[in-house]
């Protein structure tokens, strides 16, 4: 029984992680239709970023701090610059314009830090005031901090008047410029949240995987399960999507034989069960229309 | 000085030519009707206005050259565009619809109330407020649409074809509505229809669009009483 609650919290830490990158390839799908590839690299680089400010100010927290400040700038820069100007080009054009960037920052990660392995310590204090077998101090710390991060940026759609403004234009962007919305800054809004939203996931996640610029492929690969499971058209599906991936995940990993090795063949296997048995996800509203 | 002034207005869809050079004017406080056929160039006309398309020629709102401006800035000058197919937010609620219709607007109480003045005119709306918009009705949709506009508390309401899609009676109740908001509120008002008719009722002024060029202009009850508008447009 330890166990199996072990492995289930352990789960729930990873799969917070995983939520916060499918919460943000759901952000800029519902912007955008289509996937960022270069969803996980841009989470890689900052927390590279994160690395860096860490040896230079020697407060982890604080370098977590810029590195997600810094992020959610560079997000807003990368849409502006790279993003928007084929923002009408074909479908095809534009996943080449996502699989170019992840290339371009997994090599130019490599050539500032090099590939060897770094490690990054957790946020969170080795020490959480009481004694528990069942779940690591970082463990706990991920998971309490990602849920109030997703319930805040949850309340901020929900109730702001600029969330509400990025939702109506990333769902009909006419009618939006139509009342006064700068779609073009929404989007780019868009994408500094989402690539902020990321550089959390990175740093949380670099203390369990370890640093170097392939950290995240398979981050991203869960990642997009999570989306697609919870439904791509639905952020708080995606939240739900990833924890669940990150749970089925290490139950998969104990209980199925040779589950150990089977790790990303898993996310794959559920991608492609999804888009078979449920296109629309768990959680994905079918949008009823009338005309 | 009238409220919105167009001269030469030419509309591109691409490299095609919509629009070849209209002129046109409304009165603060009118209502003026274009109307046409289907491919006339009506809707074009207000999604020149809107710069939802490539346009050249001068378009003076209150006196200021607009032409040139981006969408959402237009939109900030007062001029609330019912687009066709009436622009619904689907996924949002009709609460939150109104509330996007008043976004560019600052003072929450104003806006507040503002929603209190639409649910006046649209009952049925009030109804509906949690409701997902896109589970509405057309009509409903449509008197949505018209609400989000007045949201903005508009200078100027560009209506496109509010007619499109609807029952009679439906149609007729819209109108009713317009027509008491025009009352009330001295609103100005570029109405597209083609249903000719009922907006020649309504409107003080109309232009009659045909391929892209305006043939035909005058006082709505003349051109209603005009035997080859009659013939043509009210087909009696």
């Amino acid at each position: 029984m330890d166990l199996f609650l072990q492995l289930t919290l352990a789960g729930l830490a990873i799969g917070s992680i995983y939520a916060c990158v499918a919460l943000a390839v759901v952000m800029i799908y519902q912007a955008t239709d289509h996937f960022n590839f270069a969803q996980g690299e841009m989470a890689m680089f900052s927390t590279f970023v994160a690395w860096a400010l860490f040896q230079a100010t020697g407060s982890i927290w604080l370098a977590f701090v810029l590195a997600v400040a810094a992020s959610f700038i560079a997000g807003i820069i990368i849409e502006r610059v790279i993003v928007k100007p084929v923002e009408s080009a074909p479908v095809f054009n534009q996943i080449i314009v996502f699989i170019g960037l992840l290339m371009i920052f997994n090599n130019l990660a490599g050539w500032f830090w090099e590939h060897t392995t770094k490690t990054l310590p957790s946020l969170f204090p080795e020490d959480m005031g009481f004694e528990s077998t069942l779940i690591s101090s970082h463990n706990l710390g991920v998971i309490v901090f990602t849920l109030a991060l997703l319930l805040v940026v949850f309340l901020f759609f929900k109730f702001t008047k600029v969330g509400l403004a990025m939702k109506a234009a990333a769902a009909n962007p006419d009618s939006a410029r139509l009342v006064g919305v700068s779609v073009g800054w929404m989007l780019a809004l868009g994408w500094g949240l989402a690539s902020a939203i990321g550089a959390v996931g990175g740093v949380l996640v670099a203390p369990i995987v370890f640093l170097e610029p392939n950290m995240m492929s398979g981050v991203l690969l869960y990642g997009f399960a999570g989306a697609l499971f919870g439904g791509v058209n639905s952020p708080g599906g995606a939240v739900a999507g990833g924890l669940i991936v990150g749970v089925l995940e290490n139950w998969a990993r104990q209980y199925v034989p040779g589950g150990s090795e089977l790790g990303l063949t898993f996310a794959l296997v559920l991608i492609v069960g999804v888009l078979m048995f449920k296109p629309a996800g768990l959680f994905g509203r079918v949008v009823v229309k009338r005309v | 000085m009238p409220l919105l002034k167009v001269k030469g207005l030419k509309a591109y869809y691409r490299q095609t030519e919509a629009l070849h050079g209209i002129d046109f004017e409304l009165d603060e406080g009118s209502i003026t009707t274009i109307l046409g056929a289907n491919g006339a160039g009506k809707t074009t006309t207000l999604r020149a206005i809107s710069r939802m398309v490539r346009t050249e020629g001068s378009i003076k709102f209150q006196g200021e050259e607009i032409t040139g401006l981006a969408s959402e800035k237009i939109a900030r000058l007062g001029i609330a565009h019912v687009p066709e197919g009436r622009g619904t937010f689907v996924r949002q609620s009709v609460e939150e619809n109104l509330e996007l219709g008043a976004y560019t607007r600052k003072s929450k109480s104003d806006v507040a109330d503002d929603v209190e003045r639409v649910y006046a005119y649209f009952p049925r709306l009030k109804e509906r407020l949690k409701q997902q918009a896109g589970t509405l009705s057309g009509g409903e949709q449509q008197m949505l649409a018209i609400g989000r506009a007045l949201m903005l508390r508009p200078k100027l309401m560009l209506l496109d074809e509010p007619s499109f899609g609807l029952a009679p009676l439906i149609t007729q109740e819209i109108y009713e509505i317009m027509a008491r908001i025009r009352k009330d509120e001295g609103a100005s008002m570029l109405l597209v229809e083609q249903n000719a008719n009922i907006a020649l009722n309504l409107a003080d002024h109309a232009y009659l669009l045909e391929t892209g060029n305006v043939v035909m202009s005058g006082e709505a009850s003349i051109l209603r009483d005009d035997e080859t508008v009659r013939r043509t447009y009210l087909g009696y």
